[in-house]
């Protein structure tokens, strides 16, 4: 599970490099957000642009990932393929998580 | 009986083999005339299904084959699933009940939606348990006639 990460004012940017995160990867992508987001930005934005196709155990580890940030941290999402937003959508995840359609979007909107 | 599109496939009850047989079988099915608009629902229930028989179906056991069989027809997708792990439970296809969002992120659920999304995204779900092989079958509609159209981007 690639995933690299980047830091601008108070936002950190950690973007996906897999076109799915799926029950074979969503240990490793939780493992590897934890390392990633350790210590960064107040407000991470997860950025899913490359990201094509998600299942469940996918939708739960990046509901872990949030978790783990803690209450003073947030995790926003970014560019969502359609079939990834209508699992969050389906699931009334999309009530829970703040949606951006692009990475651009997300970064021109401050965290509420 | 058989006069639609056929295409089956099995690989090995393993969350890798899982991942790429999913993978392969939604390219192969859009190849052969799926409606775009309608692979995104047929991967995802198709991966919901698949995922229970490796996580549950050979939780205890050593893991065997996946079977999947795809027939699809002029306005609907039959999939049939099949493996030689555990039944499910009673016997039964499980209600499609989502997990409870609950009241705050510790209490948010990081499971449980898999059946709730199956049942979402199928028309029709069958299941039996015969000779120690539990066959699950899908179907999924589309009304439009999936071949010589313009396909929606």
């Amino acid at each position: 599970m690639a995933l690299t990460s980047t830091t601008t004012d108070a936002t950190q940017i950690i973007t996906v490099h897999s076109d799915r995160i799926d029950a074979a990867m969503a240990i490793q992508f939780k493992e590897d957000m934890r390392t990633q987001a350790d210590g960064g930005a107040a407000r991470v934005v997860l950025d899913l642009t490359g990201v094509e196709f998600i299942d469940s155990s996918g939708l739960g580890a990046i509901v872990a990932s949030m978790k783990q940030l803690g209450n003073d941290r947030r995790l926003d999402l970014a560019g969502l393929h359609p079939f990834v937003e209508k699992v969050f959508r389906l699931t009334r995840m999309d009530t829970v998580f703040k949606l951006y359609p692009t990475l651009d979007d997300a970064l021109a909107t401050t965290a509420g | 009986m058989c006069d639609g599109k056929c295409l089956d496939l099995s690989f090995a009850a393993t969350e890798a083999e899982a991942s790429a047989g999913i993978a392969q079988l939604s390219r192969c099915l859009e190849v052969h005339g799926l409606p775009a608009h309608k692979a995104g629902d047929v991967k995802i229930a198709l991966a919901e299904a698949i995922n229970n028989v490796v996580e549950h179906a050979y939780a205890d056991i050593t893991p065997a084959k996946v079977k999947v069989r795809c027939r699809l027809h002029q306005n609907w997708l039959d999939i049939l699933i099949s493996d030689t792990g555990n039944p499910l439970p009673g016997f039964r296809v499980p209600d499609g009940v989502p997990a409870p969002l609950g009241s705050s992120i510790d209490e948010l659920p990081e499971g449980g939606f898999g059946w709730f999304l199956i049942h979402e995204l199928t028309s029709d779900i069958r299941y039996e348990r015969c000779d120690g092989c539990n066959r699950l079958s899908l179907r999924f509609e589309f009304p439009r006639p999936p071949c010589g159209q313009k396909r929606p981007q």
